[in-house]
């Protein structure tokens, strides 16, 4: 076994060999612009960009002339939420999202309300993280220009019912946009069955390269319109400009299309690790609580809360696997996850959730070494821990008058 | 972030962990934070004849606010109360290079040993 372990999958992956072997000749010899029209290595270029394309749109089910490359998911959300209030502000000026989103799509919508007076609807979700369709229908006024939900969370895997929000969004002939960056190559992602318009994802999820994302930008049924946010070449079809990153492309491309035949499979074993690694854990020890929804969930996601012990020491007490926690401690707003706030676990279980994402490379050995360490260092913490031990005396812990600081 | 090596020393090698019995003559207890914001320190002085002679600490929170209390711990022994009172937190910062995203820690720990001081005094007085 190799250390540190890698079990932060969700933040990002490592890249495919086959990935990188592909990219390669499109540093050096193949390195041409792919908007040179008027030369072979511009032509080159061009080609295997297109090519990239069609692997990308497959996977999805869309066509290859609706997919818009960007730098990454976060410039996808910003194109897709600006570029719909800008161009249809004066059918409109009210999005819907939820408040579980990726801070991609929560701050964008929050710019464009401070900036653009646009008005946002931020739908609360269920105890598992789910956004409810029928809450969606209800938010919807006939100022409403775009529904924005994401496909699945990042924290806790929470998959949403995607179809159903595209459904009610398509009869009421608003616009969906779907944040797909945990979803896409993970699960069947389909944007033809599910009603999405606009879709953001991103490369490096799926064992591709970083600084390479792209938009689903539907072309008919109907034919959606963004205002550019990039201004220049006119590339893209004038939805963002920008000199194409070839290597990049080619990567995401191979990515997209080695997931289409692999992410059963994937899929397959690490729900099974996954599935192990959790009964270890809560047949070892007490008071450990699942965060996200038991079964609508990604199949290599894991958030567990550890009552009484606090994230970020539970990390630095195995810090030779690399895993990501919802304390406070660890985030750069010093507040605990806002995600498992907006499920209504409290705070205190917030500072103790510990999420694991297993991916392609993941070993049954690593998952369950992680599993032995995390035992032993919840058992060793909550020997440490005041609050264990007023809970092993019998003391309610909510019922303590504590000092806020 | 990368921890100091004292405050892994410290996470690794707690001092002094433990409790004595609250009710115990000498004993003072002091308990600090709140489970919402992520820490909750437990800190015990033991004293006879205004000399701190033991000290211990249980503690909910981060790496650093582990290290603050166990580094508190062993500071305490051997200090009259009144020299214990004069621990600060910037001594806390200062020997455990806390960074300033952890400099709550310390203020919670200097909090907690003041808090263990006064429930000492207060049985005192009551005798």
């Amino acid at each position: 076994m190799k250390f540190p372990i890698y079990l932060d999958n969700h933040s990002t992956t490592p890249m495919d060999p086959r990935v990188l072997e592909s990219m390669l000749p499109y540093f050096t010899e193949k390195f041409g612009n792919a908007a040179s029209r008027n030369h072979a290595f511009g032509w080159e270029a061009e080609e295997a960009v297109e090519n990239a394309r069609k692997q990308i749109a497959r996977l999805i089910h869309a066509d290859a002339k609706e997919i818009v490359f960007t730098s990454g998911a976060t410039e996808s959300d910003n194109l897709a939420l600006k570029g719909v209030a800008e161009m249809y502000h004066e059918k409109g000026d009210h999005i819907i999202t939820s408040s579980t989103e990726h801070r991609a799509v929560l701050d964008t919508a929050k710019a464009l309300g401070a900036k653009r007076g646009v008005k946002v609807t931020y739908l609360p979700v269920d105890k598992f993280g789910m956004v409810n369709p029928e809450d969606v229908r209800n938010a919807i006024t006939d100022k409403t220009i775009l529904v924005s939900i994401m496909f699945a969370n990042n924290e806790i895997g929470t998959i949403n019912p995607i179809k159903e929000i595209g459904k009610i969004a398509k009869e009421k002939g608003i616009l969906f946009h779907c944040d797909a960056t945990q979803g896409v190559g993970k699960v069947p992602v389909d944007v033809q069955d599910m009603g999405i318009d606009l879709m953001s994802f991103t490369a490096h999820k799926i064992y591709g390269p970083k600084g390479v994302g792209a938009l689903y930008v539907r072309k008919k049924n109907p034919r959606v319109r963004i205002a550019a946010q990039m201004d220049g070449g006119g590339h893209e079809r004038g939805m963002r400009s920008g000199t194409l990153p070839v290597p990049l492309i080619v990567g995401f491309g191979k990515a997209c299309e080695l997931c289409e035949q692999e992410m059963a499979a994937d899929a397959a074993r690490l729900s099974v690790m996954r599935d192990r690694l959790h009964a270890t854990i809560t047949k070892a020890l007490e008071d450990v609580y699942l965060n996200g929804h038991p079964t609508e969930r990604l199949p290599h996601n894991l958030n567990i809360s550890f009552a009484y012990v606090e994230g970020e020491s539970l990390l630095m007490g195995c810090k030779e696997i690399a895993l990501s926690s919802g304390s406070a401690c660890t985030s750069a707003t010093l507040e605990p996850s806002y995600v498992l706030r907006a499920l209504g676990v409290g705070a205190e279980l917030a500072h103790s959730s510990i999420r694991f994402g297993l991916g392609r490379f993941t070993l049954d050995e690593e998952v369950d070494y992680a599993g032995k360490r995390i035992i032993e260092t919840v058992t060793k913490l909550r020997e440490m821990s005041p609050l264990y031990e007023m809970a092993k005396e019998g003391i309610d812990l909510k019922s303590v008058q504590w000092a806020a600081h | 972030m990368a921890y100091s090596e004292k405050v892994v020393d410290h996470f690794n090698n707690p001092r002094n962990m433990g409790s004595f019995k609250k009710e115990e003559d000498g004993v003072g207890t002091g308990i600090v934070g709140a489970p919402e914001c992520g820490d909750v320190m437990k800190l015990q002085i033991k004293v006879e004849n205004d000399t701190i002679v033991d000290a211990k600490f249980k503690t909910f929170g981060c790496g650093s606010a582990i290290a603050s209390s166990s580094l508190a711990t062993e500071w305490l022994k051997g200090k009259t109360v009144e020299e214990a009172g004069k621990i600060k937190n910037t001594d806390i910062v200062q020997e455990l290079n806390l960074p300033p995203v952890k400099i709550h820690c310390s203020v919670l720990a200097e909090d907690a040993i003041k808090a263990a001081l006064a429930d000492y005094q207060k049985k005192a007085d009551s005798k």
